[in-house]
């Protein structure tokens, strides 16, 4: 099922996109490996996502990113909260 | 969350913080103490031309309004609004508006304090400034956002007493 894909703040830059519209294969069953399936090889883009301070949405709940992906329609990477 | 006692609102255009403070204080005009706060745009001497403000729509407002929920966990409000800004705004422009009521006020003042320290670093908000040189950069939380934070957490003053002591 496709799994819309969603970059705040820095990470957009990063990526060089603020939404992708994904299909990815079934072994991408955690944000874990949505990160190394967009990542793709390109370093830059898996160390930004992969960062300890980066926070994970899935469906609008935070989660760990070990946490399951079945299911998905919207996972989200945020850098960090700079609010107020 | 109770409806009732919180409001918050994501306002793409400008807010008028007098209109929002008397509103509020229509909403609670029985309350003995109502603090508010109001955040602006830092013009920094005019090395900032413009701040751009993004947020995640649906999850902000979710968990904002856990934070409303915590302070009103944490102390007897009678009500809390948040008005915070998203999109592009000018040095002086109102970013964020909070304001408290109770019937005494330190309840109203501590919840304020505490709305605007979980804001900060806990709200899905991006900020980018761009200076009047036209160079933009992400801003990130700083080291006294978190410690500011901290000051909140259950035990933080006995932690800080042993912290000096062990020093």
């Amino acid at each position: 099922m496709a799994i819309r894909v969603l970059f705040f703040g820095r990470l957009h830059e990063v990526v060089g996109a603020r939404e992708r519209e994904i299909e990815p294969p079934d072994w991408v069953d955690t944000p874990a490996a949505l990160i190394d399936w967009l990542a793709a090889g390109d370093a830059r883009i898996g160390a930004a996502l992969s960062a300890p301070s980066v926070r994970v949405a899935v469906d609008q709940a935070i989660v760990e990113r070990d946490s399951p992906l079945a299911g998905a329609r919207e996972v989200a990477f945020m850098p960090p909260f700079s609010g107020g | 969350m109770d409806a009732e006692k919180v409001s918050i609102r994501i306002s793409w255009t400008p807010f008028d913080p007098e209109a929002e403070a008397a509103h509020f204080r229509r909403r609670c005009a029985r309350a003995g103490a109502i603090a508010t706060f109001l955040g602006q745009v830092r013009g920094e001497n005019g090395a900032v031309a413009s701040l751009a403000l993004e947020h995640y729509p649906g999850l902000t407002e979710a968990e904002i309004g856990r934070i409303a929920e915590q302070a009103c966990a944490r102390w007897p409000l009678e009500a809390v609004a948040i008005a915070h800004r998203v999109g592009v705004m000018a040095p002086g422009e109102p970013i964020v508006f909070v304001a408290a009521a109770a019937a005494h006020r330190r309840p109203a003042f501590e919840a304020v304090d505490f709305l605007m320290d979980y804001l900060k670093s806990e709200a899905p908000f991006w900020k980018k400034e761009t200076g009047a040189d036209g160079s933009a950069r992400w801003i990130e939380p700083r080291a006294e956002d978190s410690r500011d934070k901290a000051r909140w957490a259950p035990d933080a003053s006995s932690q800080g007493a042993q912290r000096a002591w062990r020093k």
